[in-house]
């Protein structure tokens, strides 16, 4: 009975997301107060009914009602409540309608935004309503979450072991919440290209959505990694597997919007970037969405054999991308204008930033898709993987990091160039110094480690010199500090984070060390200065696995600095083997442990590996994340006055 | 700060000059296999996989390595057993071009527009009328000069 109430909560989503998506905006052309009206609690409603309609699926899994085709095949009686819960979003129905939440979500609260103009305001609820009708059609007509089975299944099927770990409680809601978050610059976009109104204010309005959206991006695409480095069991943290691919465009899309955004806040300039950017960071979250759920990454003949939900999310999309970009090519004409500027100047900076990070989403969209673009063309089958990657994404990222240092040192309209070389020569001798000496010092020099370490030195000199700057001069030292406004620290921290990132990839490959040794128990290996003793293997019975349990005991110097417990894991269910790794954490290194097959009664393989200074890349995605929460807070963006109504 | 910086760096450095783990021919093996796709995995190479027949792979690089054979041969042996599929870093012929090509070429076109749109700027700021507060005040101060 339950799930029959979440699937007629999400009917009637559709009805109400049409609605949204069709009145208000006819309201807005005619200046129809009352159909304008409908435009927030419509918009709250809409919300309502995706989360009654999510409850009844959760309350499918918490039950146990393994006769909706959903549950029985991701979920099992044994699974601990709080993976129950997870399953939810385990898989592709459930991750949709998750997506549908946030979705609503969004839109539902920027009906509680007091800011915006009605007509503007009514504008933007009725397209992010139109996105939700296109995508609960999909869902209802091709991935509905709460089919019945006939007779319900006695036992569910599990949900993938890989996805029973706390990083896949957060990762996806977080990853969504960025993906979807861009909807609401998408729909502040379109909503100022139907009223052929661009002013500051527009663009004011829509930073502090855009930058929450980036920021939760920024953290679930963060976390994800995190969870792949230790959940995969071999250490990684980022693979450029095309699941990660589809995350990263959105993330490089949206990080050269809220750019462009604070010069057409500012200057009254760039708006055709903004509003292109605006479509293409959308445009990136719905093909990533497209990617991971069609089924085409696996093989394009999955696509072929299934092909409803994929033809759909295509439709989706060129109805989003060509429509949008028609709008715009049909009100290109007001987006020019904007202040001055020279070649020199912050203006020119950030434009050349654009530019490069389209290029980049370009290049790392052309590489997910060309091994799928090779097989439909029939010329032959390819993989395009890391070292492809890296060979491209390295050289075109160098001048992104170089020039992101320079900008904040360049005024507005213009800067002599004479000036800005004899502020920023010091800092550049020094970086380029400290990259050499810090790549000799890692015993195994290579110009990509003295690369990297110039880079970071680059960054953190820069950003050290630029907060110096902030602070001296007249006024006492706290009057100065209070005077830094949150967008500044913004910037600062988000810039300052992508120094710390650098230091760790860099450092990180050229230092590790892994080894895959067989151990006796009793006996010990070492690594790095580290000695490993296999004390014993015991067994272990988990909620709903066996495992096998090694007693790692790490010391250093002679003394035990921790005891590691890596896991051999078969999951009841489906029979599968799980590795789990166990690490020892520290903000200098990891020393990460995993168990591997037995080779006799009393010998085990061991992998160990070494993993200098690998936190500071999440450290770097956190600060980075951190100035996305300092700039949205921006005091700036709480106390303005409404844009005017278009006449 | 950069002092910090060195110091960090000699400090780790300690470490590694303390051991040294593994021959060179580790290095090859493990450089080879990471650009090697395992075939039976999702998407993994035969490094990370412990699938059975990336532990045969891997242990089929080392035999090769051993007896003499270089990096190429092995690479190409792969290749020819597998396909260009195999490989991670797919090789540059017609049908790649655009892959390889496509980043350089997407590049200096930026690049040129970025330069193509600062010269066009500055041209229609030269020959821009002035805006309306410009009018504005240029009308105040030709009703003024009337009223005098």
């Amino acid at each position: 009975m339950i799930p029959e109430l979440g699937h007629f909560a999400l009917i009637l989503t559709l009805l109400v997301a049409t609605v949204l998506g069709i009145l208000p905006l006819l309201g807005a052309q005619r200046n129809d107060a009352a159909l304008m009206a409908l435009a927030r609690p419509a918009a709250r409603l809409l919300f309502m009914l995706v989360l009654v309609s999510f409850g009844c699926l959760t309350w499918a899994f918490v039950a146990n009602d393994f006769s909706v085709t959903y549950v029985a095949s991701h979920s099992h009686s044994q699974l601990p409540l709080v993976y129950r819960i997870t399953a939810v979003w385990g898989s592709h129905e459930g991750s949709l309608l998750l997506w549908g939440l946030m979705l609503t979500g969004w839109t539902a609260a920027v009906s509680f935004s007091r800011r915006l103009p009605d007509v503007f305001n009514a504008r933007v609820l009725a397209v992010l309503g139109l996105v939700a009708a296109g995508f609960f059609a999909f869902l209802l007509l091709t991935s509905n979450p709460f089919e019945r089975l006939l007779p319900a299944a006695l036992e569910g099927e599990d949900l993938n072991p890989l996805l029973q770990d706390p990083g896949m409680v957060a990762h996806p809601p977080l990853l969504y919440m960025g993906y979807v978050g861009f909807s609401v610059a998408f729909a502040f976009s379109i909503a100022a290209l139907i009223g052929g109104q661009f002013d500051a204010a527009w663009a004011r309005l829509s930073r502090p959505w855009t930058l929450v959206a980036w920021l939760f991006l920024t953290l679930g695409i963060a976390l994800g990694s995190g969870w792949a480095y230790y959940e995969l069991g071999w250490g990684g943290w980022w693979f450029w597997d095309p699941v990660e691919n589809a995350s990263f465009m959105p993330w490089l899309a949206g990080t050269a919007l809220i750019h462009s955004l604070s010069v057409t806040e500012k200057r009254g300039a760039f708006k055709s970037w903004t509003v292109l950017l605006a479509i293409a960071a959308f445009s990136l979250s719905l093909l990533g969405t497209f990617l991971v759920r069609s089924g085409v990454l696996t093989s394009v003949h999955a696509f072929a054999a299934d092909p409803k939900r994929g033809i759909f999310i295509l439709a989706l999309l060129i109805f989003v991308v060509g429509g949008s970009l028609c709008l715009y090519a049909w009100r290109a004409a007001k987006l020019s204008g904007g202040g001055k500027f020279a070649n020199l100047s912050r203006e020119s900076m950030l434009l050349i930033n654009n530019v490069l990070l389209a290029v980049v989403a370009a290049t790392v969209l052309l590489g997910t898709l060309y091994p799928l673009l090779a097989d439909a063309l029939h010329m032959g089958k390819l993989s395009v993987g890391p070292p492809y990657f890296e060979a491209v994404f390295v050289p075109l990222m160098v001048p992104v990091v170089l020039l992101m240092v320079v900008a904040p040192f360049v005024r507005w309209r213009g800067h002599e160039l004479p000036a800005l070389v004899k502020k920023l020569l010091p800092a550049l001798g020094a970086s380029l110094l400290i990259g050499g000496a810090g790549a000799w010092a890692t015993g195994t020099p290579s110009w990509r480690t003295a690369l990297g370490l110039a880079l970071a030195a680059w960054v953190l000199l820069g950003s050290a010199q630029l907060l110096w700057g902030r602070l001296t001069g007249q006024g006492t030292l706290m009057a100065r500090l209070g005077a830094i406004p949150g967008s500044w620290w913004g910037m600062w921290l988000a810039h300052l984070g992508i120094g710390v990132f650098i230091i760790g990839v860099s450092l990180v490959k050229t230092m590790e060390a892994n080894v895959d040794v067989a151990v006796k128990l009793g006996e010990s290996a070492e690594l790095r200065g580290y000695t490993f003793t296999l004390d014993k293997v015991v067994e272990a019975q988990g909620p709903n696995y066996t495992a096998m349990r090694g007693v790692v005991r790490v010391s250093h110097d002679g003394q035990t600095i921790n005891v590691l417990h890596p896991e051999k894991r078969i999951y009841t269910a489906r029979q599968m083997p799980m590795t789990e790794a166990s690490i020892d954490a520290g903000i200098f290194r990891d020393v990460y442990v995993s168990l591997g097959e037995p080779v006799d009664a009393s010998t085990w393989v061991l992998r160990l590996y070494y993993k200098p200074m690998v936190r500071w890349i999440w450290a770097g995605c956190l600060l980075m994340a951190l100035g996305g929460l300092c700039a949205a807070l921006d005091a700036r963006y709480r106390k303005l006055a409404k844009i005017k109504a278009p006449a | 700060m950069h002092k910090l910086i060195v110091m960090l760096c000699l400090m780790l450095a300690t470490n590694c000059y303390a051991v040294q783990t593994g021959s060179d021919l580790d290095a090859r093996v493990a450089h080879l296999t990471e650009q090697l796709r395992c075939l039976v995995c999702q998407n993994q190479s035969i490094a990370e996989s412990q699938a059975d027949l990336a532990m045969d792979l891997k242990r089929e690089v080392r035999e090769m390595l051993e007896a003499g054979k270089s990096d190429a041969e092995v690479r190409d042996f792969m290749v020819e057993r597998y396909g260009d599929f195999v490989l991670y870093d797919p090789p540059m012929k017609t049908s790649t071009l655009l892959l390889w090509l496509g980043p350089l070429v997407l590049f200096l076109a930026a690049i040129g527009a970025f330069i193509w749109r600062l010269r066009q700027r500055s041209r229609e700021q030269d020959a821009a009328p002035p805006d309306e507060a410009e009018l504005a005040k240029a009308r105040a101060l030709l009703t003024n000069k009337d009223e005098q």
